[in-house]
């Protein structure tokens, strides 16, 4: 055990340690917003050191308590949790900026910012899990502290987006917990590299694919694929925006995460699987696509633009090669980015507008021009129109299913690119285009026109902090395009990721 | 509930509970017990307290909002989870043990602080739900 693996605990016991001194400051939610903001810059700070450290230095574990793997509590960072844990603690500054502006009072006294941190510790937590009992655990934080943030402040519409979201995800993780205890029959031990080791000697593979079927399904429940995907867009717009957008950012992620893991590292045999992932796949992007194209509520069209373009990661592992994988990775970089981005779009739009319908709003670029261009950065990345961000993993995905020969998959994926396309452009002509009116704003009701300068520039500063990373990994794709290949060829060869974790 | 007999005892148990609380904690390192259990019944104590003599009479009695030995307990839990970092260098939540055992308490080492802020994040937890919808009822 080095010692340099030690540093693998601090981006996760920061998120903790800031937790509890939130709940220290319970009353002073003054204190909260500012402790929030320093604190999340901090962890930030943190998890770019650790992504450096394993960059140069390859990927790091560490057991809690100093029991040795396959026994202990495992944490493993190689370079593509290292990155998701990077983009989390970003997606985490952007959203503690956009709160301290943006969530009402009443609800940050009954302790928004503690549970928002208690959610990112929750995500950091199940991308460094290394074993598979620990990334359920984490799966419970995340999911009792997004239980929270969806009910706080108990609007009707709030709870009964929360109903529909929990007991689904609730169902989830019961069919998660049945495949691990099954799993643990099979092999007699919970630890993700050791399982992968193991996975090669068992005599009973019929109950093994049974486990693996189950994993996607519990997994697949989580990240919103077809057919189990109607809870997302029924529960992500009753929220407050900030919350929805480390909704849209990060939980379905963490699903996508686990699934690219697993079926990377564990069970990798069956060719049955990633068959059928494909299939789940084109009807995911299908679905999605079509789902948007009759939204009318901005905020519902992106919850249906996050099920459809879960597919293109769900097709890139079902396609299973290493140039496929590392679009699937790219993807995910770029889709964290935009999708929090433009849940945090359609909160100041309702800022600015009191309203997310699209047939009510209108006129925007009249009004706000350099806004509108500033807002039009995510909307357009999310297309993929080059040299913007969502477009070169895309590229990657299609060239890996023509040479996998997989025609109807990049069929689908060309036709969600297009339903993106042609969703998007109504989009634009409708919110910003048409002409609209300012809608009649009762003075001091806390909207965009009458905020201060300062409350404005803490709405409008993530929003451009993330648009300026979409540009990033647009204009200097060949950095992530150069990391997400790193981590596909790690994923394609587990042998690095077992040797870092068993000695 | 306003009986006098039930009111009379609340005020014997409420001690004779609390050091049997104390007492399951200590016992729960390699017995059945510990800082979850302990809590439940600390928390159990004060809501029998509050049955017997009204929410009120227990908010002085505790004198700090129940909600306040949440954050106490999980600083608790992860200063006894750090200290072997810093001490020794070793991962986190490595047990640090003081040598000798004490009389009565045996071995004292960081996994008994751990319990000890279970034990505070349980009985907060507990008495903010239960004196929350004691109060909406």
């Amino acid at each position: 055990m080095t010692t340099t693996g030690q540093f693998l605990f601090a981006p996760l016991l920061f998120q903790f340690f800031l937790a509890v001194l939130l709940l220290f400051l319970w009353r002073r939610t003054d204190l909260q917003r500012w402790a929030s903001i320093f604190g999340n810059l901090t962890g930030l700070g943190l998890a770019s050191v650790l992504f450096l450290r394993v960059w140069r230095g390859g990927a790091l574990s560490v057991q809690a308590g100093g029991w040795e793997a396959p026994f202990g509590i495992t944490l493993v960072a190689d370079m593509f949790s290292a990155t998701l844990v990077l983009l989390t603690s970003a997606i985490g500054l952007a959203v503690a900026i956009y709160s301290a502006a943006s969530v009402q009072e009443l609800r940050l006294r009954l302790g928004y910012f503690p549970i928002l941190q208690f959610l990112l510790m929750g995500l950091a937590g199940a991308f460094l899990a290394g074993d598979i009992f620990n990334l359920y655990v984490w799966f419970e934080i995340i999911i009792i502290s997004s239980f929270v943030l969806i009910t706080i402040g108990g609007e009707r519409l709030q709870l009964e987006g929360a109903v529909k979201y929990f007991t689904i995800n609730i169902l989830a993780s019961v069919i998660f917990l049945t495949a691990i205890a099954i799993l643990y029959g099979l092999t007699g031990t919970l630890n993700l590299a050791d399982l992968a080791v193991k996975a090669k000697d068992i005599d009973n593979q019929a109950l093994f694919s049974v486990s693996a079927l189950m994993f996607f399904a519990g997994f697949g429940i989580k990240s919103a694929v077809f057919p189990l995907y109607f809870w997302l867009p029924a529960s992500y717009h009753a929220p407050p925006a900030a919350v929805s957008a480390v909704f849209a950012g990060l939980l379905t992620k963490v699903g996508v995460y686990a699934l690219i893991r697993i079926f990377s590292l564990v069970f990798t045999a069956d060719p049955f699987i990633y068959e059928f992932m494909g299939w789940i796949a084109i009807l995911t992007l299908f679905t999605g696509g079509v789902g948007a194209l009759v939204q009318n509520n901005i905020r519902r069209v992106f919850s249906f633009f996050i099920v459809c373009h879960i597919g293109f990661m769900i097709a890139g592992l079902a396609i299973f090669s290493r140039p496929a994988l590392a679009g699937a990775v790219f993807y995910m970089a770029h889709d964290i980015v935009v999708k929090a981005n433009l849940f945090l779009l359609a909160g100041l739009i309702f800022k600015i507008r009191h309203t997310n319908s699209m047939k009510k709003l209108g006129g925007l670029y009249a009004e706000y021009p350099r806004l509108s261009l500033l807002l039009a950065v995510p909307l357009f990345s999310l297309v993929g129109i080059p040299p913007l961000s969502g477009f070169w993993p895309k590229v990657s995905l299609v060239l890996a299913g023509l040479e996998g020969r997989h025609f109807l998959l990049v069929g689908a994926m060309l036709l969600a690119s297009f339903l993106t396309l042609i969703i998007i452009a109504r989009l634009w002509a409708e919110v910003f285009w048409k002409n609209g009116q300012a809608p009649e704003i009762k003075p001091n009701a806390g909207y965009f026109p009458d905020m201060e300068p300062k409350r404005r520039a803490l709405l409008v500063a993530p929003i451009a902090m993330l648009a300026l990373a979409s540009l990033y990994i647009g204009f200097a794709a060949e950095h992530l395009q150069l990391l997400s290949e790193r981590i596909a060829s790690e994923l394609s060869d587990p042998a690095s990721y077992i040797r870092a974790v068993l000695p | 509930m306003n009986t006098i007999i039930l009111r009379t005892a609340s005020n014997y148990l409420l001690p004779l509970l609390l050091l049997f609380s104390v007492f399951i904690l200590l016992r729960g390192h390699y017995l059945p017990g510990g800082g979850f259990v302990g809590g439940l019944v600390a928390a159990i104590a004060f809501v029998l307290h509050a049955f017997a003599n009204g929410l009120d009479n227990t908010r002085t009695l505790l004198r700090i909002h129940p909600g306040y030995f949440m954050p106490l307990g999980l600083a608790l839990s992860f200063l006894s989870g750090l200290a072997p970092i810093l001490r020794t260098g070793r991962p986190f939540m490595s047990g640090l043990w003081f040598d000798g055992p004490l009389p009565a308490i045996g071995l004292i080492g960081s996994p008994l602080f751990f319990d000890i802020g279970v034990y505070f994040v349980v009985i907060g937890a507990s008495l903010t739900i239960i004196f929350t919808i004691t109060e909406n009822a």
